[in-house]
């Protein structure tokens, strides 16, 4: 592991050790090769972007991270330790939680039994007493439902706690996919555009979150925006990819100035 | 009080008892149906398949004892070893909980994110498997199953009733135990899907299978448990058909008569596929009681999918299914 004390941001913040490490990782579909050799790494406390035109492969390398996706080349640290392929789900008891483009929400469920889900993970009294309501599972449910109720509270959805997430309009349902991420208090917490098909309001709510939960948790997030206003806000470092490619990696003044970038974006004629 | 109104009380008993039955097979299609989205055709012949099981093991057969014989020219049926209930219960359970985890690694493993129809069609397939393994495991002849339930006539009832209306009720002792169990099985069932941990987890899969992986729950390890709780629900089932009307084949088919039921009460409902075998089986001994002898008779046949289609056409999510709304 890079044991290095990492950095100060340009708001002053101070960001620790390398928590996640993505080193030339090729992915693959068929014939079509969606990441070429990318090598990136995540800092404890920082706010990373991935950022990227459409179909440069920012989604596949997020799930390449939350284990969705498992590369044909290249290796993936996770504090430290060489992360073996694992399935989505032992990557999510690792402590990785993450949010999805296309919310993936327990639309049946209320908005506090889909936080609920979120602590899924940290329980672990025998079943028997679970249904029983005894002991160790009742204080253990209690204890997760506190847990639950401050991230609720503090993304304050506490008037929806009991409306089944299906009635929600969707700007809602994106923040209680947060709040359900977030339950599991995450080492790392993976956000597919959490600003996508919201209009400027609810884009300035979520970016205040997302500041917020950094700030107040200390939680490490990894993010992909399509909003370059609302990236170059939030991220304290940004990875700009392009036809599956890293093309920048920097600070966001550093990114802006970047001419590969500014092609990427703008588009150039190749002649 | 009249005759007639004292007869309609007992044959409503009947009904409540026979619906429980009902109820009992329907269940074990609600189970799998909620967390896995599969309409298991197989599920009667589970419980055919676990009656079948449980009585070889209890009498000692020797499983595929016709095709050892046949290729090794041997002549063994039997180990000769009559095993009390409980043990030949148990075993079965192991055998059901195996079966499951088969079942998901040969089959559905493979079949993750395919069409609903194609999934039903892989268990239309495991149902023809299963009744062929099953005969050629255990023989195809009936067999009295016997594990101790008390059967017969309630004297207790019979009396009762007696003193009070000068005509004792016939109401039979497996079926009270069947309620018994039934209610029971139903209750620890609900409470496991509300209260526990890996009750929370069936229902997170059952709803959404990205968004319960990325809360770290395994599909693989719900739905192995759902199989063999399905299993189970399905054992009980066979005990108490197996042990009213002996082991065999017709037994399969009782999963047709859990199609109304499932109709009536919602297909993700667990209170739902007992209310819905309440009301098909006290409503078909009812009208057969009432309005049969107008009509010629044999409507207990008809009667449970006559209900089913009329409630389709007013309710199409049953009378405890989820809405289905759509947003435009």
């Amino acid at each position: 592991m890079n044991t290095d004390d990492g950095y100060i941001t340009e708001d002053g913040r101070k960001i620790g050790g390398v928590v996640m490490e993505m080193k030339n990782i090729t992915l693959r579909f068929g014939g079509v090769t969606a990441i070429k050799d990318i090598t990136f790494d995540i800092r404890e406390g920082e706010i990373r972007a991935i950022i990227g035109p459409n179909g440069a492969g920012k989604s596949s390398m997020l799930n390449v991270v939350s284990g969705f996706y498992v590369p044909q080349e290249g290796e993936v640290f996770f504090r430290g330790e060489k992360r073996p392929p694992l399935k989505p789900f032992e990557v999510a008891r690792q402590g990785i939680a993450r949010t999805f483009q296309n919310i993936a929400l327990f639309e049946g469920m209320s908005v506090l039994d889909n936080v609920m889900t979120g602590r899924l993970t940290q329980m672990n009294s025998g079943f028997i007493s679970q249904a029983l309501w005894r002991g160790k599972a009742e204080r253990e449910e209690i204890e997760n439902r506190e847990i639950c109720e401050r991230v609720i509270d503090f993304l304050e959805i506490q008037s929806i706690r009991k409306t089944p997430v299906s009635r929600l309009p969707y700007g809602l349902k994106k923040r209680v996919e947060l709040a359900r991420a977030l339950a599991s208090e995450p080492k790392l917490l993976l956000l597919d555009e959490p600003m996508a098909g919201m209009n400027v309001e609810e884009k300035e709510d979520m970016s205040r979150f997302i500041l917020d939960v950094n700030d107040e948790f200390g939680t490490t997030i990894a993010l992909i925006e399509h909003d370059m206003g609302v990236v170059m806000d939030l991220s304290d470092r940004v990875v700009v990819m392009d036809y599956g490619k890293k093309i920048g990696d920097g600070t966001p003044s550093e990114v802006r100035n970047n001419q590969a970038v500014i092609d990427a974006y703008l588009g150039v004629s190749h002649d | 009080m009249p005759d007639q109104l004292i007869y309609a009380m007992e044959v409503f008993f009947n009904g409540l008892m026979a619906g429980v039955l009902y109820a009992l097979v329907a269940l074990g299609f609600v189970l799998i149906y909620k967390a896995s989205g599969i309409f298991n055709y197989a599920q009667g012949v589970m419980a055919l398949f676990a009656a079948m099981t449980l009585v070889g093991v209890m009498e000692g057969q020797v499983p595929f004892a016709h095709l050892i014989n046949a290729v090794l020219g041997t002549k063994v049926h039997h180990f000769g070893w009559h095993l009390p209930a409980f043990v030949g219960i148990i075993t079965t359970v192991i055998v059901m909980v195996i079966l499951a985890w088969l079942v998901q690694r040969i089959i559905f493993k493979h079949l993750v994110g395919q069409e609903p129809i194609i999934l039903f069609m892989a268990t239309i397939g495991l149902a023809y498997f299963m009744e062929g393994l099953g005969d050629m495991m255990w023989g195809s002849e009936i067999k009295k199953l016997d594990v101790g339930l008390p059967q017969g006539i309630n004297l207790w009832i019979d009396e009762t009733t007696y003193n009070i209306f000068d005509y004792g009720f016939f109401i039979d002792n497996l079926d009270i135990v069947a309620t018994i169990i039934a209610v029971t099985l139903v209750a620890s069932l609900v409470i496991f899907a509300q209260y526990t941990k890996e009750g929370r987890a069936m229902r997170a899969v059952a709803d959404d299978h990205q968004a319960a992986l990325s809360v770290g729950v395994s599909l693989n390890f719900i739905w192995i448990m759902v199989w063999s709780v399905a299993g189970f629900v399905a054992l009980v089932a066979g005990i108490m058909w197996g042990t009213k009307s002996g082991v065999q084949f017709s037994l399969s088919l009782i999963a047709l008569k859990a199609l109304p039921v499932l109709m009536l009460g919602g297909f993700t409902s667990i209170p739902g596929a007992i209310v819905g075998g309440l009301i098909i089986g006290v409503g078909e001994k009812l009208f057969e009681f009432l309005i049969g002898p107008l009509i010629g008779g044999a409507t207990e046949n008809w009667f449970a999918y006559v209900l089913a289609l009329l409630l389709l056409v007013f309710r199409p999510q049953g009378l405890f299914g989820e809405k289905i709304i759509e947003r435009v």
